[in-house]
């Protein structure tokens, strides 16, 4: 019999489990949560999918999906340059149209950290006012994962110093399934801890679970109660670079998984569905999903995040359409 | 045992597919005498939409192959015309009441000019294009290019021979086009579809609706992702509003004809949809 191993004492983990956390009282847990019913599931969204969303409500729908937005640039030919345009981007969504809201978030490589913070000048930071957007970094080896942990936090701590205010951190889903539970979560903890800036505060930390390699919707439940057990703020579906990303069914999984933690705990849990949601009649089934599943409160952007580059664009033009009455074209959205 | 006669309902042609209407909605085709014919999908406006969504995303193939490509495509069209006449003159007999002969005459008509359109297009920029006369150095050149998406009102008393003649020469250039079928005629457009459907012409390239044009051009006048609007078959239409909706997008508009020779085969019908690009290029370096 090999000798169980000792795993970070996690203060959420440590809580729900109960006396001194183990490798195999963490497996126990997560074997033990009950199975997913995938047709059930596939139905529930395809339902969720099918609600009529217009006029007022749909105006109200496109804001509010924009609010929510992660404008993401993620290419291996970035430039600083490119991350100023996108910061601009961000700041002014609809060039012809100043009434249209702020995103989220602009979410890119770790290096290019500072050329997002110093764009955004002033309006860096969601909570420093209205009008505010954070700077979200993915780290840990982003997408795949495969680096030493030395290296893992490493990445974080850099961006986190470099003035990131949120974390995208992919988990090890080799590890994950080979059942390593243990390993993966010690790792989204010590990636929390580096986190932490000087004055005590933390980075918010995003655990992309990359549900495409998951394969099956168990596991994509086991590893949100993994994330979240570790310390994660929110559960991210995908890297965006592995299809298929983020699905309406999976990512109504993910949010089923936040609602009964917050039955549990009281604690609420972000959701952020990433890759492959690219027009708003797409966004808009999200949205749904969100508020009859976690509750309209989730929909806001300490809780809930779409993680999109081409989305902006489609919401503007559905924007411009409701505004002008008549239908818009790509001639009067910037290229990306 | 007796056959059960199946009649056909005509659908959509968007992308390079046969969709239903997105309305769900189907009108009744009667024959000249008013018997029921078919049913033919009544377009609504988001078929409009997804069309002109379809044509946009064709632009950039259709329009970067090259001319000889482009006319081989076109006469491709008129071969397979050609292999199904007995269909079409069937069709237009039905439809119009006319005599077999006519309908022939109407269906060699179409395909004779699809042939005639097919010509031009490695040619039109030879005659449509220059090479301009400049004070010094320099080539300066002007050569005529695709405007882009062009929707179509397709001429509303012919079965075959408007719709080609509306079509083919926006094809010419390189343009792709949303076309709105005649109202009570649509059964050939849509026929010709399937023959679009199996030929070289990529899906996205014609993209052909049936229904109401006073429901339907409105909205392909006013979209913003259309760069021209042929008015032809839009006489009966309040087609004043539809040319002051196409300004506010600085579109290029044809204006509707009337009677037989509506859309006509001429040159200006496939350099009124091109924009002209001039570039300075040195003759030599010194």
């Amino acid at each position: 019999m090999t000798i169980d191993r000792l795993v970070s004492p996690a203060s959420r983990a440590t809580e729900v489990l109960g006396g001194e956390l183990t490798e195999s009282s963490l497996k126990r847990y997560l074997n033990g949560i009950s199975g997913v019913d995938a047709v059930g599931l596939e139905a529930r969204a395809a339902d969720l999918g099918s609600r009529s969303i217009k006029t007022t409500s749909k105006a109200w729908a496109l804001d509010r999906i924009i609010s929510l937005i992660d404008l993401t640039t993620l290419e291996g030919a970035d430039t600083p340059g490119k991350v100023r345009s996108l910061v601009a981007k961000g700041l002014n969504p609809d060039a012809a149209d100043p009434t249209s809201p702020r995103v989220a978030a602009i979410c890119v490589y770790g290096d290019m950290v500072p050329a997002a913070v110093e764009a955004l000048g002033a309006s860096h930071g969601l909570d420093k006012g209205p009008g505010g957007i954070n700077v979200a970094a993915v780290a840990t080896a982003f997408p795949s994962g495969r680096a030493s942990l030395a290296v893992k936090l490493a990445d974080t701590a850099d961006a986190v110093a470099a003035g990131a205010d949120e974390i995208d951190m992919v988990i090890d889903r080799g590890a994950f399934l080979s059942g390593r539970y243990g390993q993966v979560f010690d790792e989204i903890v010590a990636v929390k801890e580096a986190c932490r800036r000087p004055d005590g505060s933390f980075a918010h930390l995003k655990v992309i679970l990359e549900t495409g390699e998951l394969n099956t919707y168990d596991n994509v439940r086991r590893a949100s109660w993994l994330s979240i057990l570790a310390g994660g703020d929110f559960i991210k579906t995908s890297t965006g670079k592995v299809a298929p990303a983020a699905t309406l069914p999976v990512t109504l999984l993910m949010l089923e998984v936040v609602r009964d933690w917050h039955r549990l705990t009281g604690e609420k849990i972000g959701v952020k569905p990433a890759g492959g949601i690219r027009t708003s009649k797409d966004a808009i089934k999200y949205l749904v999903a969100v508020a009859e599943t976690a509750g309209e409160e989730w929909l806001q952007p300490h809780l809930f995040r779409f993680g999109a580059s081409s989305l902006l664009n489609d919401v503007l033009l559905q924007r411009q359409k409701l505004a002008s009455g008549h239908y818009s074209g790509a001639d009067y959205v910037t290229i990306d | 045992m007796s056959h059960l006669a199946v009649p056909k309902t005509y659908k959509l042609y968007i992308g390079g597919k046969f969709p239903r209407s997105e309305s769900g909605r189907v009108y009744e085709i009667l024959d000249a005498s008013g018997e029921f014919l078919a049913n033919a999908a009544q377009a609504s406006r988001k078929d409009a939409r997804d069309a002109v969504v379809s044509a946009r995303a064709a632009v950039s193939g259709w329009s970067k192959a090259t001319g000889y490509n482009r006319g081989q495509v076109l006469y491709r069209i008129a071969e397979l015309l050609e292999g199904r006449r007995a269909q079409f003159v069937d069709e237009i007999v039905h439809a119009e009441g006319v005599s077999a002969a006519a309908a022939m005459a109407q269906v060699d008509e179409a395909i004779d000019r699809w042939i005639w359109y097919a010509g031009w297009a490695d040619k039109y920029v030879q005659v449509a294009g220059n090479a301009n006369a400049v004070s010094g150095p320099y080539f300066n050149i002007s050569v005529p290019e695709p405007t882009g998406v062009v929707a179509i009102v397709a001429p509303q008393d012919s079965s075959l021979v408007g719709f080609v003649s509306a079509v083919a020469p926006a094809l010419v250039a390189g343009n792709t086009v949303v076309v709105i079928a005649a109202e009570r005629l649509p059964l050939s457009a849509i026929s010709l579809a399937e023959v679009l459907a199996t030929s070289d012409v990529p899906g996205g390239v014609v993209n052909i609706l049936t229904g109401s044009p006073a429901e339907i051009a409105p909205w392909l006048a006013s979209h913003a992702d259309v760069n021209a609007l042929d008015l032809v078959g839009a006489g009966a239409l309040d087609w004043v509003q539809l040319q002051i909706d196409a300004a506010e997008t600085l579109k290029r508009v044809f204006p509707p004809e009337q009677g037989s020779d509506a859309a006509a085969p001429s040159l200006a019908r496939i350099v009124g949809f091109t924009e002209t690009k001039t570039v300075w290029h040195t003759k030599s370096l010194i």
